[in-house]
């Protein structure tokens, strides 16, 4: 509770955190109050934004208003379990190399290496193209498992200097074991750490999803913003003028990252104790 | 005989103002004299406000640190009341200079010596060239045994000692009236440290610098370098005197047990009692009345508890002033009398 | 012939880091002999090893080459339960008070810890009891610090709740790897009185490293003096002060300030 209270006290963290809950709160409370299925064919293609229609239609008639609410919805999923599944790949493996070092820690690092140097996103493209079905889950799924690298490495970093406190020496020699120490000894000094990592995994996923869905490779059946992109592309909404087809999808998208982004600056400068001192 | 007095700083109070708006009093009424040649050795232990002292006596004032009463006289002006920008190119470097503990640290890595060098005097002294001051330099380092090589290396290619020896050399290169230095020798090795030292009594033989301000936890340190020694205990001076005075014959309490608490590898040393005092000093945030020092004070009595006052007054007694009720004599004999139950 | 008052001695204990041009040789083959219930200083400089041979001693640092004897025996430090066994008998307090403590945790985790080291199987009144006694041996006050947490005590609070460790585990050696350092000058003198009195009282053996010579002429019986990786001169400590052998001894005694004795600062 008690840093609940002074992250408040954070601007970045307060307005970040104030987009993002009112995005949210729209994506999941709309649905509710309109409580047709985005799919209906409501009026003609591309109409523009008019009293029952808040952003129109698109190419097929269909409500834009109502897909953006859908939309986000499935956008959020996918960052969130993508930000899971790339967060604890990312912590466990960073613990270990971390800690243990040696022979482990080079190993880990070299396998961590070749998921960085071979682009995230090619993989992704790569494995999307070879599955027939692909649902939200599982491309949740495939960005936590190519983006993990970056956590990782981080956790790494920060679990290598902590282990030279002397509460880990004193640990060692009363007799605790190993996985003990990374758990009560290190963890808890990395916890700010790993909520923000967390953050910025969740960003990433949902751009990752926005890109691999605006190529076609997203989640069948679906509406996502990606897929709200790649339908406006596919079918020309830029060039027939229709900007409420693209326009709401990518500003969303934007903003979800930005206010990701910026409730994670917020929190460093809570807890980096570096930029704290100024 | 009484030397020309350099610096006069009287009753001077400073603060630092935190984020969450507390005030602390690090340096509350701290008043001496400076006098020309001397070398005044300022003693405490952490957070007694020894080294918020050298940046006010720099009138150095950035938040949080700020100036609250007092005046600083140097050369007979007071600084205090000069605008910034003389006290910039006039007063900073060429009449004090002020090497801060890990001075080595100040030593910019991607410079070489002699260009680091250059942009100082590119500042002070305009009109030399690179040649006169290379010369100038050159041969200041030669007086002072450092090697001239150090000129063309890199910092990371100097030890912890050389580079802390450059940095003093440096900042004395004007010939400031007055040096500070604040830990100069803390972060060093022991055999560094003794070359340092030579360095510093050399600045003063050789008059690069007129006169000198020590200040250290380390007292053997003092007893070698240090003319008058002033102790400093919560932001306060609570002993001044001289520096044979002081350390083997302390008249304050406080100096006492500090003087108690130093351990040298002399023979002897071993029987010696090694006094601590409980508790922690007085916490800075709060204003504090009468006597500083009495949660600690194994010599107190129902007197210094009944005492109302703002400040302890100093006690002048030959060349000694210190801050306390009891008179000299009576100090001096309660001493004697725990060294003989003591067994010393 | 073997010394049975030796409780610790090493032979040519060798710890070498990285390899090829950047090797660096922490120790170079040192032998050692530590005799029971004696104040033993390692004193060195930066860069002597005494800290890396401290490590070696702990059992945290592994060594490159040479043995260890603990009683007498090779000490072994394979499996975990070999670790266990020489960590009962050989324990540490550390340099800085503040860095030793979990600061998520109230300090008497610590104490508590030591119990489950022990091995013994205690009621919460039996634990209270002896964290209690501890905390006497240390002259704090069990009731009022016992849920506090770290940072809510001072450096030189936190340095003797680690000295009350060490009485409740009451192990053979103990290594006091510079203790003092970080504390204030007025209060040292109450650590290294605690540390006397545990050889006093229970006859704990004591390796105490410092750079500081004059530290270690009062509180030790031997001194052992490391300048890079190796011990150059060893003996009774007022042998060494009074008349010191090797070249580097005295270089180390002259460039320490006395006050009684000039300093040649020529």
């Amino acid at each position: 509770m008690y840093y609940v209270n002074v992250l408040l006290k954070s601007h970045k963290f307060v307005i970040g955190a104030f987009v993002l809950v009112s995005i949210v709160l729209l994506a999941i409370l709309y649905p509710f109050i309109n409580t047709a299925d985005p799919k209906d064919l409501v009026a003609m293609a591309f109409e523009p934004p008019r009293e029952g229609l808040i952003l129109g239609t698109d190419n097929f008639g269909r409500d834009v208003f109502l897909q953006l609410a859908h939309g986000t919805r499935t956008s959020i999923f996918v960052g969130l379990l993508a930000g899971i599944v790339a967060t604890s790949i990312g912590l466990v493996l960073g613990l270990i190399s971390g800690y243990i070092g040696g022979l482990i820690d080079d190993v880990i690092t070299t396998f961590t290496n070749m998921f960085i140097v071979i682009p995230s996103f090619i993989i992704l493209i790569v494995i999307s193209v070879s599955l027939d079905v692909r649902s939200a889950t599982l491309v949740s799924l495939i960005i936590g498992f190519t983006t993990w690298p970056w956590t990782a490495r981080a956790v790494r970093a920060q679990t290598a200097s902590l282990r030279n406190r002397e509460h880990v020496n004193i640990a060692k020699i009363s007799g605790y074991t190993t996985p003990r120490i990374i758990v009560s000894e290190i963890l808890p000094y990395m916890a700010s750490y790993v909520v923000m990592a967390f953050v910025l995994q969740i960003a990433a996923g949902i751009l990752a999803e926005a890109g691999i869905s605006m190529l076609g490779l997203g989640p069948h059946d679906t509406i996502s913003l990606g897929v709200l992109m790649q339908w406006a592309l596919l079918y020309e909404a830029p060039a027939t003028g229709a900007w409420w087809a693209f326009v709401p999808a990518a500003l969303f998208i934007a903003a979800i990252s930005f206010s990701l982004n910026y409730m994670n600056s917020g929190m460093d400068e809570i807890f980096n104790p570096k930029i704290r001192g100024n | 005989m009484n030397n020309k007095h350099i610096m006069v700083v009287e009753n001077l109070q400073t603060h630092y103002r935190t984020r969450l708006k507390e005030h602390v009093y690090a340096v509350d009424g701290v008043s001496f004299e400076l006098e020309e040649g001397k070398v005044l050795g300022i003693a405490g232990e952490s957070g007694c406000g020894k080294s918020t002292l050298a940046l006010s006596l720099m009138a150095f004032y950035f938040p949080p640190l700020h100036f609250k009463e007092g005046s600083i006289l140097i050369d007979g002006v007071d600084v205090m009341k000069l605008p910034y920008e003389k006290l910039r190119t006039q007063v900073l470097g060429e009449k004090i200079a002020y090497i801060p503990q890990a001075a080595m640290n100040a030593l910019n890595p991607t410079k070489r010596i002699i260009r680091f060098i250059e942009d100082i005097f590119h500042e002070h002294r305009p009109k030399m060239s690179k040649i006169q001051v290379y010369q100038m330099v050159s041969e200041r380092f030669k007086s002072l045994n450092l090697p001239p090589r150090v000129l063309e290396a890199f910092p990371n290619e100097l030890s912890g000692g050389m580079k802390q020896r450059t940095v003093i050399a440096i900042s004395t290169l004007m010939n400031p009236t007055i040096l500070i230095a604040d830990e100069p020798t803390s972060a060093l090795d022991v055999t560094s440290q003794k070359v340092v030292m030579s360095m510093l009594k050399k600045l003063m033989e050789k008059g690069y610098v007129k006169s000198m301000i020590f200040i250290t936890h380390e007292l053997p340190l003092l007893v070698h370098i240090a003319d008058d020694i002033m102790v400093m205990y919560a932001g306060e001076i609570v002993e001044r005197g001289k520096s044979k005075d002081v350390i083997f014959d302390p008249v304050h309490p406080y100096s006492k047990a500090l003087m108690n608490a130093i351990i040298v590898p002399e023979k002897d040393m071993k029987n010696q009692k090694l006094s601590a005092i409980p508790g922690a000093p007085p916490n800075l945030k709060q204003v504090l009345r009468g006597c500083r020092f009495i949660d600690r004070c194994k010599y107190r009595n129902d007197i210094c508890f009944s005492i109302n006052v703002d400040k302890i007054s100093e006690i002048r007694h030959s060349s000694r002033t210190y801050r306390c009720i009891f008179d000299i004599d009576t100090l001096q004999e309660m001493y004697k009398k725990e060294s003989q139950s003591d067994g010393r | 012939m073997a010394d049975n008052n030796v409780i610790l001695s090493g032979k040519n204990v060798t710890r070498i880091f990285g390899y090829g041009k950047k090797k660096v040789t922490a120790v170079n083959n040192v032998d050692f002999e530590i005799r029971k219930g004696e104040i033993v200083s390692i004193v060195g400089e930066s860069g002597s090893g005494k800290t890396t041979l401290a490590r070696i001693i702990l059992g945290l640092l592994k060594q490159t080459s040479g043995e260890l004897l603990f009683d007498g025996k090779q000490r072994k430090m394979n499996s975990y339960k070999d670790r266990l066994n020489y960590w009962k008998n050989v324990q540490a307090i550390f340099q800085d008070p503040f860095s030793s403590f979990n600061q998520f945790h109230k300090i008497e985790r610590v104490l508590r810890d030591c119990v489950k080291l022990s091995g013994l199987s205690l009621t919460e009144a039996e634990t209270v009891s002896r964290m209690r006694e501890a905390f006497d041996f240390v002259n704090l006050k069990y009731e009022e610090l016992y849920n506090k947490y770290p940072f809510e005590l001072s450096g030189g609070q936190m340095q003797r709740v680690m000295i009350s460790r060490i009485f409740m585990l009451k192990p053979n050696i103990l290594i006091a790897d510079e203790p003092t350092s970080m504390i204030d000058v007025c209060s040292r003198a109450t650590i290294l009185d605690m540390l006397m009195k545990l050889r006093d009282e229970i006859n704990m053996t004591i390796v105490f490293i410092t750079h500081d010579v004059g530290l270690s002429y009062y509180l030790s019986d031997k001194i052992f003096i490391m300048e890079k990786g190796k011990i150059v001169e060893r003996g009774n400590a007022e042998d060494i002060i009074s008349n010191p052998k090797h070249p580097y001894t005295i270089q180390l005694l002259d460039d320490v300030p006395k006050l009684h004795e000039a300093w040649n600062l020529g």
